[in-house]
């Protein structure tokens, strides 16, 4: 029987069945449980396959690259923002090139269910030129896993791999393939290809231009770009999950139009040349940016081309099986509207959360000043923003607490307040605390220390507890400025009065809010061997 | 056959087990199941649905679209009525009538009753009642499962073998509860649909 798979599940099962040795990421919605199958299923495995949590994207993609260097073959995922932070190392890696299969899988988050931006990773990957794969279904991702990781150890490339938020977090049966063996150890001396001083890197980029055609030809040649033949004058060019609204429509409505499916790149121009000379207008749908619409429309603007460009499709947001059809011109069904009864239920701090303690206390510490700016971050604690706390009034990319607030606090803003959790102090807060530190700027960082990774449902993070305190003594805290606090009800008054002390001393100081994420707390309780 | 399920209700309720009791049985009849779940931020308390959709033959879309979802099921019954677009002029509105009030403005239960009243012989389920007969109010989930069985188009023993292969490393108590209250919602759904 078919195995029942989330399509981020079926990577990471690809992936195990062709061989890697190892697994590194940073959890991120839609892309975390790629990496947590991985960590739940160990049973059936012959090997070993390492698989805890990295302290960031770029750590991760590191040691995914260290691995491939020793010939082993490395999975390496992330969210589609998470590769910002990996991206120095990722666009280098297609200048080294890989020696064991490395693959990045990334999960972009069109519409942005729980994201700050709906960046397109297909950018990342013609902006590295290595090959990008993206599969439009869930066996595809299964099947694509594996055969990314031999593209990958063939052309000696990284290869990335590419969803949306809607394969990754959607079931369906899977079949599986016959499971293929860890590569052994091999780690070649190749200094000329590693040590990327001028001289290298020129040589290596110029290698990597001249393979851009066979990279085209195995494109053009490749099992996840297909056409589906059809009649009429219109053609769809559907990229990646597109596709899928593209078929449903075809079949909903009974239209026969011919179809391009892509979902491997860089573009297949002979097969895209031959299907554009067959229709006298294409429409391109693409899950994400019109990154391809772009480039097919070209400087001066193709006429025959539609899409989300000239607003045949909306400019933003995830596709559906309704937006496809209304641009390939059927009409609106009547639907019935949702009553005028039904108000928005925002997501709220779990009842009990030691968070609504902690940003109780600080609420009643910032009102006595004039200016009560709280520069936060990302993670449970981003909730703060809203009613009824409104705690909070910055919320950018990872770490960005502690560096914005420094950077107020130089500006003459007083008091500079950071509020950031565990798992993103150590993926990106620390090397902020050390500027702040050397720079003597008054501010006040409060971690507030769940110890987990809550929001992506409950992951390790990389250090939480006395760990914490000693990374900041470490740094260069005094110890005096650091402190702890249990946020709790009963501690409320103690609480107010460490923070206002803490916010009214002009120079670095740092509040640990110490208290378990009452999600984890039960999730133990009622399952005593589950945190190991 | 194809079946489009909206499932709907507060992060928290328990909407996924029942989309696992019915992937699993879709599987087991030899059926094709696509189903479309919400993680991350909005399970904290906001509003979470899951797409789930069976059928003889190939899916494509995750996604359902508007006017075409065969049922709605609601652990929550706000929640039910925001997903009144995706209702086929013929679907069904299977719900639990117990609110979960967490946000400001939340309309009177007449109110709701009214518009649910409005959409094609709504069954309406007091879940918590129902399941709190069966052993535990944890089991309110199984009860709308149990109310919406004879709308999914699988036999009930096929779920009712789901429920038990879902539950078995919970124990034998664990399964005959949920078991009895899948029965109770199937029993009242029956009934409801004798009297309209």
């Amino acid at each position: 029987m078919k195995q029942l798979l989330l399509g981020a599940e079926a990577i990471a099962l690809g992936a195990l069945d062709g061989g890697i040795s190892g697994v590194y990421a940073y959890p991120g919605t839609p892309s975390t449980e790629i990496t947590e199958y991985i960590q739940k299923n160990k049973d059936d495995r012959a090997q070993p396959v390492r698989s805890t949590w990295s302290a960031n994207e770029k750590t991760a993609y590191e040691a995914a690259l260290g691995m491939s260097y020793c010939g082993k073959r490395s999975l390496v995922c992330m969210k589609h923002v998470g590769l910002n932070v990996a991206a120095d190392a990722f666009i280098n890696s297609a200048i080294t090139g890989v020696n064991g299969g490395l693959v990045v899988a990334v999960a972009d988050d069109p519409s942005m269910h729980s994201s700050q931006n709906e960046q397109d990773s297909r950018v990342y990957g013609k902006f590295a030129m290595i090959p990008v794969v993206e599969p439009a279904s869930q066996q595809e991702l299964y099947d694509a896993a594996r055969y990314a990781f031999d593209l990958s150890e063939s052309l000696k490339l990284p290869v990335l791999l590419r969803l949306t938020t809607r394969l990754a977090h959607s079931r369906a049966g899977v079949e599986r393939a016959s499971t293929r063996p860890q590569n052994p150890l091999n780690a070649p001396y190749a200094p000329e290809r590693f040590v990327l001083m001028p001289h290298n890197a020129r040589r290596q980029y110029n290698n990597l231009l001249g393979m851009q055609p066979q990279l085209e030809e195995l494109a053009e040649q490749s099992w996840l770009n297909r056409l589906i033949p059809g009649t009429g004058s219109t053609g769809v060019l559907a990229f990646g999950i597109a596709f899928n609204y593209v078929m449903e429509v075809r079949q909903a409505y009974a239209l026969d139009c011919s179809v391009l499916k892509i979902g491997h790149y860089p573009l297949p121009r002979k097969k895209i040349e031959a299907f554009f000379n067959s229709c006298d207008t294409i429409l391109v749908a693409e899950e994400g940016y019109p990154v391809y619409e772009e480039l097919l429309r070209g400087y001066f603007g193709n006429t025959h081309i539609q899409g989300r460009l000239d607003g045949t499709l909306p400019r933003a947001g995830e596709l559906n099986t309704d937006s496809v059809a209304l641009a390939l011109g059927l009409t609106k069904k009547e639907i019935m509207p949702i009553p005028g009864i039904v108000v928005n239920r925002p997501p709220e701090l779990c009842k009990g959360c030691g968070h609504r303690d902690l940003y109780e206390a600080l609420n009643t510490v910032m009102s006595a000043h004039a200016q009560h700016h709280v520069f936060s971050d990302i993670g449970c604690y981003t909730l703060g923003a809203l009613a009824p706390y409104n705690a909070i009034h910055t919320c950018v990319d990872m770490g960005a607490s502690i560096t914005m607030a420094k950077g107020a606090a130089d500006a003459g803003l007083r008091p500079a307040v950071a509020v950031i959790g565990d798992s993103t102090f150590t993926h990106s807060g620390m090397t902020g605390l050390l500027d702040a530190i050397n720079d003597r700027s008054p501010l006040t960082i409060i971690i507030a220390d769940n110890d987990t990774t809550a929001m992506t449902g409950g992951q390790n993070s990389s250090a939480n507890g006395s760990r914490l305190l000693e990374i900041c003594r470490g740094l260069g805290v005094e110890e005096v400025h650091l402190r702890t606090i249990i946020p709790l009800k009963s501690h409320l008054a103690e609480n107010i009065a460490v923070l206002s002390e803490e916010i009214a001393w002009e120079g670095v100081s740092v509040v640990i809010a110490q208290r378990e994420c009452i999600e984890t707390a039960a999730r133990k309780k009622r399952n005593p061997a589950a945190k190991a | 056959m194809q079946i489009n399920i909206i499932l709907a209700g507060v992060g928290g309720q328990g909407i996924l087990t029942i989309a696992a009791v019915i992937d699993h049985a879709s599987l087991q009849s030899g059926l094709t199941v696509r189903q479309a779940e919400v993680h991350g931020m909005s399970q904290r308390g906001g509003a979470v649905q899951s797409h789930l959709r069976i059928s003889d033959k190939e899916i494509f879309s995750d996604l359902i679209a508007e006017g075409t979802a065969n049922l709605i099921l609601s652990v929550e019954p706000l929640e039910a009525l925001r997903y009144l677009p995706f209702l086929a002029p013929d679907g069904r509105i299977v719900t639990a009538t117990d609110s979960f009030i967490n946000m400001e403005g939340y309309p009177t239960m007449e109110q709701i009753l009214d518009e649910l009243r409005q959409t094609n012989h709504p069954v309406l389920v007091k879940a918590a009642e129902l399941a709190r007969d069966a052993g535990s109010i944890r089991t309110s989930n199984m009860v709308m499962l149990g109310a919406a069985a004879p709308f999914i188009g699988i036999a009930a023993e096929t779920l009712e073998a789901s429920i038990e292969k879902l539950f078995q490393a919970k124990g034998a108590d664990i399964i005959a509860m949920n078991i009895r209250a899948f029965r109770k919602g199937e029993a009242l759904s029956q009934l409801q649909a004798t009297a309209t």
